[in-house]
């Protein structure tokens, strides 16, 4: 008896847990596919006429191509020199014999722990002197500084899991650190690598703060940036805000389908004591 | 002899690998704090460079106890945070039990709970101004009905508009607060478990007397990200009130964004991010400081 009555509170639990977390999604891709008139409705219409009238709009009136091509650009960019960066950095905290490696992966996450606003005047000083706002290194620059605590911290974690015996058997047969480092550690890393490349590609696509203060022209908008700033004449364009959203989580819903497990193991690196 | 020559010839090459990395971070990180450490000092606007006469000394920060609005920030900023992270942790642990005791639709229960993380913050911004609409929004249908009266302006009220912002952040953090929390789970011993069903534990005693104790390191540690994250609430502020009504969601790190960027006031911006960066400072110090050893002493 109790145990069936255990067994009804943690399903009831779940079903509430899922609800919350997905219904609001849910609802906006639902508004992206109503007519104007559905929108405002009173009782709300759940389920949409599947009207494309709103993406046809975001894709005439505002131009999502172009912040999709800008955001793939800037997070793509991001994505790959963060863990070409990262894995050395990794590789050099995980595997060799360094003085001081608790300080320098303490300052590392101390990084990751400043205020945006801190650095964003000095780091607008820096991209103005050198003529990059309104560049795409303008942001990828500040991107890759953003994520590389987030990946060296998953690598560093993940190269140290490696068994040791591997490495020491190749330097013994006289393999130099780099051929280690490219012939042994690099592909025995792959799950690793893919990890923290998912996470930084998803913290890079999401990012707001630092694109709204480097990319002022229209032209170099990246989503997030178009999707915060879309003006309606008149009215809030509700429709096309949601239609551009969902565009946006799309992407990002099919990397938490096929991968949560790596997400989860991933952002779980380093926050406990195994 | 040639061990030593080896072991020194490791820490070039160690020095090597961390050359890039550290550059990144001394030119993007940790040279802007200290510039906007001294940028406090200087009465400036954002388009012109320093000249002598600008420097005030601690003008600015003298300025910004007697700022009435910076003091209101301050404190709607901690009420952010503590109303936010309480929450976040509560449910984060709840999401937790459900995420490691699933076992038939796991792959698809745990991508659902991780939506909310995934999603761009600009994006839940948007959905939750638009749930929070004052005339045809979804959170006015669930309490009034089609009784559109009685419904309410949540954004245009300065208490509900601080609500419904701590709503929206709960809402997608604690499933972020969930997953460090299940790391946690997962690595408490069953067999402690089994002990405890022998003695004839129930399983709230259980979860009371074994779950929560072993997990303690583990909330401290998603309580420190969430903490340290709650302080730079941004995305939120700027799209669903821009600090309004009236200062009622003025954010310190909106209010810094704003004097800086919008107004152009860039000392005494910087001032007030100064200020924002002592604190989380401050805040992470004690964080691990409670936390001892165990963030980093595993593998290093």
């Amino acid at each position: 008896m109790k145990n069936i009555s255990y067994k009804l509170t943690f399903l009831l639990t779940t079903a509430v847990v899922v609800l919350v977390s997905i219904f609001p999604f849910l609802w906006f891709v639902s508004t992206s596919f109503k007519r104007e008139i559905e929108i405002s409705s009173i009782p709300p219409i759940f389920i949409p006429s599947f009207n494309m009238q709103f993406y046809q709009s975001t894709i005439s009136n505002y131009d999502i191509f172009l912040y999709i091509k800008n955001s793939l650009l800037v997070a793509g960019c991001t994505t790959i020199i963060t863990i070409f960066i990262s894995s050395l950095a990794g590789y050099a905290l995980a595997c060799l014999k360094l003085k001081g490696k608790r300080l320098i992966m303490g300052i590392i996450l101390a990084s990751s722990m400043f205020p945006q606003i801190s650095i964003a005047g000095p780091i607008w000083r820096i991209l103005d002197f050198f003529g990059w706002l309104n560049c795409y290194q303008g942001l990828i620059l500040p991107y890759v500084t953003l994520t590389l605590p987030l990946g060296i911290w998953i690598l560093a974690s993940f190269f140290d899991k490696l068994p040791k015996e591997i490495e020491e058997a190749a330097m013994i047969d006289g393999c130099s650190h780099i051929q280690v480092l490219l012939k042994i550690i690099a592909p025995l890393s792959l799950p690793g690598i893919f990890t923290a490349s998912i996470l930084v590609f998803i913290y890079a696509w999401n990012e707001f703060f630092f694109a709204l203060l480097v990319m002022t022209e229209e032209k170099y908008r990246t989503l997030p940036v178009g999707i915060a700033l879309f003006q309606g004449q008149y009215t809030m364009p509700w429709g096309e805000i949601a239609a551009a959203s969902t565009i946006a989580t799309i992407p990002l819903v099919i990397l938490v389908m096929f991968f949560q497990k790596q997400i989860v193991s991933g952002l779980s690196a380093g926050a406990v004591k195994e | 002899m040639k061990g030593s020559v080896l072991i020194k010839k490791e820490k070039t090459f160690a020095f090597f690998l961390l050359l890039p990395a550290f550059l990144f971070l001394a030119i993007f990180s940790i040279y802007p704090i200290l510039y906007s450490f001294f940028l406090s000092f200087f009465k400036l606007s954002l388009w012109k460079n320093i000249s002598v006469g600008a420097f005030v000394g601690f003008a600015n920060y003298t300025a910004l106890l007697r700022d009435k609005i910076a003091l209101h920030s301050f404190l709607i900023t901690f009420a952010f945070v503590i109303i936010t992270t309480f929450f976040e942790i509560l449910f984060g642990i709840v999401i937790a039990l459900v995420m490691h005791n699933t076992f038939k639709w796991r792959g698809f229960i745990r991508a659902a709970i991780l939506i909310p993380w995934a999603i761009p913050t600009v994006v839940s911004s948007q959905m939750w101004r638009f749930i929070f609409n004052d005339q045809y929004g979804f959170a006015n249908f669930l309490l009034f009905g089609a009784h559109t009266d009685s419904y309410k302006a949540w954004l245009a009220n300065p208490t509900l508009a601080f609500f419904s912002i701590a709503a929206a952040d709960i809402w997608k953090s604690s499933s972020f607060a969930a997953l460090i929390i299940l790391a946690g789970l997962q690595i408490i011993p069953e067999d402690l478990y089994e002990a405890a069903k022998i003695d004839g534990a129930s399983r709230w005693y259980q979860f009371i007397k074994i779950t929560l104790p072993l997990l303690k390191p583990t909330i401290l540690v998603a309580l420190l990200f969430r903490t340290i994250d709650a302080f730079r609430v941004f995305d939120l502020v700027f799209v669903m009130t821009q600090g309004g009504p009236g200062d009622a969601t003025n954010v310190l790190q909106f209010y810094g964004y704003k004097k800086i960027f919008a107004e152009g006031f860039v000392g005494y911006g910087s001032t007030i991010s100064v200020i924002i960066f002592l604190i989380i400072f401050c805040l992470s110090l004690l964080y691990i400081r409670m936390l001892g050893k165990t963030l980093m002493e595993k593998r290093l």
